[in-house]
């Protein structure tokens, strides 16, 4: 098997408060192939943003890494000096933001941003650049790029403007680019199409892509795998087809089982009753265990290690042979 | 933009007005000018005849158009004390007033970006503290103990810098500048600290706490994603985008700085308008008081349309709202 663009290793993500150290992500493992989609998917404050912060080196303090490992294409970057890994945010590593409407510097204008971003990492010459800068916008499909880079930000609307974002994580041809909620601010309609634009250069170049999102349709369209993730947790991991169809993990069940659907005339949505425990107050054992259906006692007091389970890897004690009551999986 | 100009300049035009009427005013309600003029014993008569030559007996807005009709000549009329044209006198007076504001204001400007922009970095540090430290005694001190306070440690203790003065000057044309001379520096270095103290510590406040805003926005996290230098983000990207509000006060304090020299002025006895205007006030000397209120109201128009202007050069978001206004 070829090397893993990104492989997280048993990664740990603390926030230093005045009430004592909060764990935000507790020990979670995955890697990224080649051209591979890996969608994450989870509540709000289930640790996906600070994942994504988290490989690219970006966690603001009080923040820290405080264990694992983080491998781009197998060099170990979670604890390289600042300098070096700077050089390797934006070459090696892209990131698209939220919301394109604040993600760009207001008082430049793209074409500054372009070429800066491309000169810092390559040796083009200014013309060059330029050159690079319009190729990069007609493939991210901003029409008439050689009219519109010398723009303002504020003169293009949020979907170009998410383009642009694209065209500038683009710039220096990443291995990996960490989408963090791409889509959330945009328009419907706007959506499909900024997705199907990452998914197409993807494909075209290759390049591993993490998308942190929750919004479970645009991972159905995109991912090939996907990561559910629980206070700072990966309940589940695996083929995307598999977890949205099949869920093991009974909050996987539950997050699907949310989702409205065409086909099946569903009257109320399932819900899962209350709501993901605050960091502060993470339950010893499975942190899913006080909203569990099928919680049983070992649940309380053992934390779950993730189990492979045909193509998935599950973090629950139901699929453990050993002491899962036999009656409980469905 | 053409338009927008044209609507400031008006606008500009109405405070002229404004000043120019109470300016106009202490003529009429700070004494009769004719007895400025004449002595105690003049006849009746010969008072009358002066009244009529200085045409002090037409209608009062007669009086004030052909008072605005010269003042928009530069005519302000002749000082009372010194028996001289007030323009004369101003002009005479202005260079040392201008290059005194303009050394202040690049002054304020150089160590209140700078202290402000290491502040805002690096707000924790030692040097932070002490720079809001600085900036606390700047903004507290009246101008004068602290102009006392330099002229005694450095003129009397040290003896390294003039107490009072211009030093020497050279004309060039009609102005005289004393930029040219090596005691025209010295004698310039603590009269700019001491008027340009209080905008140093404004400005580098606002730096500051701009600074400290920038620095959380999406568009910083998303440059340090793309993995540009930390030089680039700090002094291009962060930089730049607190430059509006420092323009504003930048400008207006400038006004500040050419209209309250007088303190300065009067504490380092600096031959500028300042000067000339306590000197003015003590011996009711309404024509130069006059003069130096329209030109300081001048000076503040001008100033808030060159701001108005600069926020668009630094600000393109601007540039469209005043192609399309709203």
């Amino acid at each position: 098997m070829t090397q893993p663009v990104l492989s997280v290793r048993d990664l740990r993500v603390e926030f230093v408060t005045r009430r004592g150290i909060l764990k935000a992500i507790d020990g979670i493992s995955f890697d990224i192939a080649k051209g591979e989609v890996l969608g994450v998917v989870g509540e709000s404050g289930a640790g996906k943003s600070v994942t994504g912060s988290a490989v690219i080196g970006l966690i603001d303090p009080p923040g820290r890494i405080a264990g694992g490992e983080v491998l781009l294409s197998g060099m170990r970057i979670d604890n390289l000096p600042p300098e070096e890994m700077r050089r390797v945010r934006g070459k090696r590593i892209g990131m698209i933001f939220q919301d394109p409407l604040t993600s760009l510097n207001p008082l430049y204008r793209v074409s500054e941003q372009l070429i800066e971003t491309i000169r810092t990492h390559t040796n083009l010459s200014a013309s060059g650049a330029r050159k690079r800068a319009i190729d990069l916008l007609a493939e991210v499909g901003i029409p008439a790029p050689e009219r519109r880079i010398d723009s303002y930000p504020h003169e293009f609307s949020g979907g170009m403007r998410q383009r642009v974002v694209i065209a500038l994580a683009l710039c220096a041809e990443p291995e990996l680019i960490i989408a963090d909620e791409p889509t959330t601010a945009l328009d419907v309609s706007v959506q499909a199409q900024i997705i199907s634009l990452l998914k197409r250069l993807g494909r075209e170049h290759g390049t591993a892509i993490m998308l942190v999102t929750h919004d479970m349709g645009v991972i159905a369209e995109t991912a090939d795998r996907v990561a559910v993730m629980y206070a700072g947790r990966i309940a589940e991991i695996g083929p995307v087809r598999d977890v949205v169809q099949n869920p093991l993990h009974p909050y996987a069940k539950g997050l699907m089982g949310a989702i409205p659907s065409l086909e099946s005339d569903t009257d109320r949505l399932v819900q899962i009753p209350g709501s993901m425990p605050r960091l502060s107050a993470i339950p010893p054992g499975c942190p899913f265990n006080p909203r569990c259906p099928y919680v049983f006692d070992r649940c309380r007091v053992e934390r779950p290690e993730p189990i492979q389970h045909s193509e998935h890897r599950v973090a629950c004690h139901l699929y453990d042979q050993s002491s899962a009551p036999s009656e409980a999986v469905a | 933009m053409f338009a927008f100009v044209i609507r400031r300049a008006l606008q500009a035009i109405g405070v002229l007005l404004a000043v120019g009427i109470i300016s106009f005013a202490m003529f009429r309600f700070a004494g009769d000018p004719v007895n400025q003029i004449v002595s105690l014993d003049t006849p009746a008569a010969e008072r009358e005849q002066v009244r009529r030559s200085l045409g002090l007996d037409d209608p009062v807005p007669v009086q004030f158009a052909r008072y605005l009709a010269r003042a928009v000549q530069g005519e302000f009329g002749v000082s009372y004390q010194f028996r001289q044209p007030v323009s004369d006198l101003l002009a005479e007076r202005m260079p040392a007033t201008l290059e005194l504001a303009f050394c202040a204001t690049l002054f304020a400007i150089g160590f209140g970006v700078l202290m402000g922009v290491y502040s805002g970095l690096k707000r924790d540090s030692f040097l932070a503290k002490v720079f809001q430290t600085i900036s606390l005694i700047g903004i507290s001190l009246p101008t004068f103990l602290i102009g006392i306070l330099l002229i005694y440690l450095f003129s009397v203790i040290l003896g390294w810098l003039p107490s009072f003065g211009r030093g020497d000057t050279v004309r060039l044309g009609w102005w005289s500048t004393g930029l040219l001379t090596a005691s025209g520096w010295k004698a310039l270095i603590m009269p700019s600290i001491t008027l340009g103290l209080f905008q140093m510590t404004l400005i580098m406040r606002i730096v500051r706490a701009e600074m400290l805003e920038v620095l959380r926005t999406d568009y910083i996290k998303f440059a340090r994603a793309r993995g540009l230098s930390t030089r680039a983000i700090h002094f291009g990207h962060a930089l730049k985008n607190t430059l509006v509000p420092v323009i504003t006060i930048v400008g207006l304090q400038f006004g500040s700085v050419i209209a309250f020299a007088i303190i300065t002025e009067t504490v380092f006895q600096w031959p500028g308008m300042g000067l000339l205007f306590v000197q003015a006030v003590q011996n009711v000397d309404i024509p130069i008081m006059a003069a130096y209120l329209m030109l300081v109201a001048l000076i503040f128009v001008l100033i808030n349309l060159a701001v108005d202007i600069l926020y668009t050069i630094v600000d393109p978001r601007l540039r469209t709202s005043i192609r399309q206004p709203a």
